[in-house]
């Protein structure tokens, strides 16, 4: 036992070891060679969107952005309470000097969201409609979301290098399941004598699922999208390992420097967005009956 | 004019339904192929013809197969075999889009659980059919108006379905289906769903727009008195075939067998019952001609009172009475016009039992059961009516 947790172990099967790992990487090596003009290409293109959004964030006064924000919060919950949380979170990161790491941090976040959901909702209505293909999507995400989410920085780097792009490339990987999941169940829960009565009146296929299926099924939609914001934003956190900067950043450094007052603070930052972010989502959600 | 022709229709659900089909056609019972296969015989060929603007009445017990030939009909269920015309046309190997076509112009559905949309108001609602087929705002929106009110629903267009009680949101079922004026409706238990008292407003309202817009229904229930009360004709089903097939009348007064007897056991009789399927055919009569002898001699053989006196064309005249007979015979007169009493009842045969009861109360002599033409059908007297009853009613 003692030995165990010293990492003085060596349990070796007789039989030589399946080279997985081996094969995975002459893969992405393959693709790295073979694809290096199409990854750089879009490398710089993402880049060049997050940094024009960042840019645009930053453009404006703190103040300003935080009476927007507010102003969204109230008008999508109508709730005076979350408005005023809204309020006093933006108003303490401004105050711990983490402004500008959120906006990053919160550009990100954005941007993978906005990527994952248009990927995620069309691949989650064909597993809705497909029988077949749900068979096959549906344990690839099991797959995706037993995986550590680190280990989708790991072949980020080779395609993309080290910074912004491989950080939202591993976020999208990680944040598209439940949009996909989501909308795929909400689709297939909706009432089959619904479906029925649009195919009964002439429906095509493309009439029904814009009249019926999708508007039916959007609260549980918007559901996997406040969850695919909610790992999008924990993923970003965990991006900064491979340098993309942010309140995760702030956060890594803290550790780095072993600075747990820095740290708490970085983290707290995160919280309150996360707060932010989840209340206005859900507020979307249930707007709509 | 036959408005849809259903030629031996078959459905066999399952993926793997071959098998299953051959052993259907070699007469293999269903519940066999269901053991062997695991494969349900939904339909198990069926043929019957619906007539332009006549409500065709299809009944059964709940898993008789009713739903399924329904969704056959406009191919919401794919037939394993069998064919189906509407108006001529075979439609089961239409393409899909001549289908949708179909779909969107002749055919209107009504569905038990009314199938409402909960994300439209009730004008969105009844607008859909013209919506799928592209038809403009203005005109959807006018033509949805008033089918609402054809409903009686004018008011309630701006608001959601769930603030409508059943009775109501079938309503919108019903104005939903009848916006895009199809020539057929097709209903599945749409009024099985609602309480009593509101079920039968429906169907009065059904009948009541059915007698000006002049539809062809087929229309699903498991409910007799509805069958009876909506249907020109019934078609039982039972195990995925018809079992008989007539007018309520038909059914009620012959029923084929077992099954349609339990059916019709706990319908009350004196409602549905008419004169026609009581009555007792007028084997004795007395002609113009006949001398008082005759008339005399006819009624006794018969072992009745009196006689209803027919021309030779065998239109009524009127009744003579045995002993006004003999008392002519007695004053040596040969004609009998003299006593032919022209103070009788004639219905129609159509007349319910229960309209027919009160006449047989206050008066003495038989009722005559004419046609239009005054023809003397047959005769009503009280022992028959409760005959009937019995006949029916007891077992
Ligand atoms: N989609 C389906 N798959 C398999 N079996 C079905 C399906 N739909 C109906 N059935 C079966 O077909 C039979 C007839 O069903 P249905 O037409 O719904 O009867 P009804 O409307 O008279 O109650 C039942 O035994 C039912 O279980
Ligand atoms: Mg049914």
């Amino acid at each position: 036992m003692q030995d165990l947790l010293k990492g003085e172990w060596n349990n070796k099967m007789p039989i030589p070891k399946i080279p997985i790992g081996n094969i995975i990487e002459a893969g992405i090596e393959w693709l790295t060679k073979n694809f290096a003009g199409l990854t750089r290409a879009i490398s710089q293109f993402t880049a060049s969107i997050i940094d024009a959004f960042i840019d645009i964030l930053m453009f404006f006064p703190p103040w300003i952005i935080i009476i927007v924000t507010t102003f969204i919060a109230w008008y999508i919950t109508k709730k005076i309470k979350i408005a005023f949380l809204t309020i006093l979170g933006l108003l303490l990161i401004w105050n711990l000097d983490l402004w500008d790491a959120t906006i990053i941090t919160l550009s990100l976040v954005l941007f993978s969201t906005v990527i994952a959901v248009i990927i995620g909702i069309p691949i989650g209505i064909f597993a809705a409609l497909n029988n077949r293909a749900r068979g096959i999507i549906m344990p690839i995400l099991d797959f995706m979301q037993t995986m550590p989410a680190f280990v989708y920085l790991i072949p980020a780097i080779p395609f993309f290098g080290l910074g912004v792009v491989s950080a939202t490339f591993a976020t999208v990987i990680f944040a598209i399941p439940p949009a996909i999941r989501l909308t795929a169940l909400g689709i297939r829960q909706v009432a089959p004598e619904l479906i029925e009565a649009s195919d009964a009146f002439g429906s095509t296929r493309m009439q029904k699922l814009i009249k019926v299926q999708l508007p039916l099924s959007y609260q549980t939609i918007m559901a996997g999208v406040n969850q695919t914001i909610m790992l999008s934003l924990s993923m970003v956190v965990i991006a900064a390992m491979i340098g993309a900067k942010g309140l995760g950043g702030e956060v890594w450094k803290a550790i780095q420097r072993f600075r747990p007052g820095m740290g708490f603070e970085a983290g707290l930052g995160v919280v309150i967005i996360a707060i932010i972010l989840d209340r206005i989502t859900q507020g979307v959600r249930s707007r709509r009956t | 004019m036959v408005k849809i022709k259903v030629e031996n229709l078959v459905k066999i659900f399952g993926d793997n339904y071959k098998k299953a089909k051959e052993m259907f056609d070699k007469g293999i019972p269903k519940e066999e192929i269901l053991k062997k296969t695991g494969h349900t015989v939904g339909v198990g060929g069926v043929s019957f013809k619906v007539y332009e603007g006549e409500t065709l009445v299809v009944m059964g017990l709940s898993g008789s197969g009713k739903s399924t030939l329904l969704r056959l009909i406009n191919r919401l269920i794919e037939p394993t075999s069998g064919r189906i015309y509407v108006d001529g046309d075979d439609i089961t190997g239409m393409s899909q889009k001549s289908l949708l076509n179909l779909r969107r112009k002749k055919f209107g559905m009504v569905f038990q659980k009314f199938a409402i949309f909960p994300h439209r108001t009730v004008i969105q609602n009844v607008e859909y059919g013209l919506e799928i087929q592209g038809i403009l705002p203005e005109q959807r929106r006018k033509k949805s108006e008033e089918a609402l009110e054809l409903v009686g629903l004018k008011e309630w267009g701006d608001k959601y379905p769930k603030h409508l009680s059943g009775g109501m949101q079938q309503r919108v079922g019903l104005a939903r289906a009848l916006a895009i004026d199809p020539d057929i409706l097709l209903m599945d238990e749409a009024f099985s769903a609602l309480d009593p008292l509101i079920r039968r407003e429906m169907q009065d309202e059904l009948i009541d727009i059915q007698s000006r817009m002049k539809k062809t229904i087929i229309f699903i229930t498991h409910d007799l008195d509805e069958a009876i009360k909506l249907g020109d004709r019934i078609i039982l089903m039972k195990d995925g075939v018809v079992v008989q097939e007539g007018t309520s009348e038909e059914i009620l007064t012959n029923p084929s067998d077992e099954y349609v007897e339990k059916f019709i056991e706990h319908v009350d009789m004196s409602k549905v019952l008419t004169a026609q399927a009581i009555m007792k055919s007028a084997e004795t009569v007395g002609f113009l001609k006949d001398g008082p002898r005759t008339i005399l001699r006819k009624i006794q053989e018969a072992g009745i009172s009196s006689i209803f006196v027919v021309d030779n064309q065998h239109k009524i005249q009127g009744i003579v009475e045995a002993e006004d007979a003999a008392s002519i015979i007695k004053k040596g007169e040969k004609d009998i016009k003299s006593i032919i009493s022209r103070n009788i009842k004639t219905i129609s045969p159509e007349m319910p039992l229960n309209d027919l009861l009160p006449m047989m109360v206050d008066t003495k002599y038989p009722v005559a059961v004419v046609n239009d033409e005054k023809r003397l059908l047959g005769v009503i007297v009280r022992g028959s009516i409760i005959a009937g009853l019995a006949k029916r009613g007891v077992e």
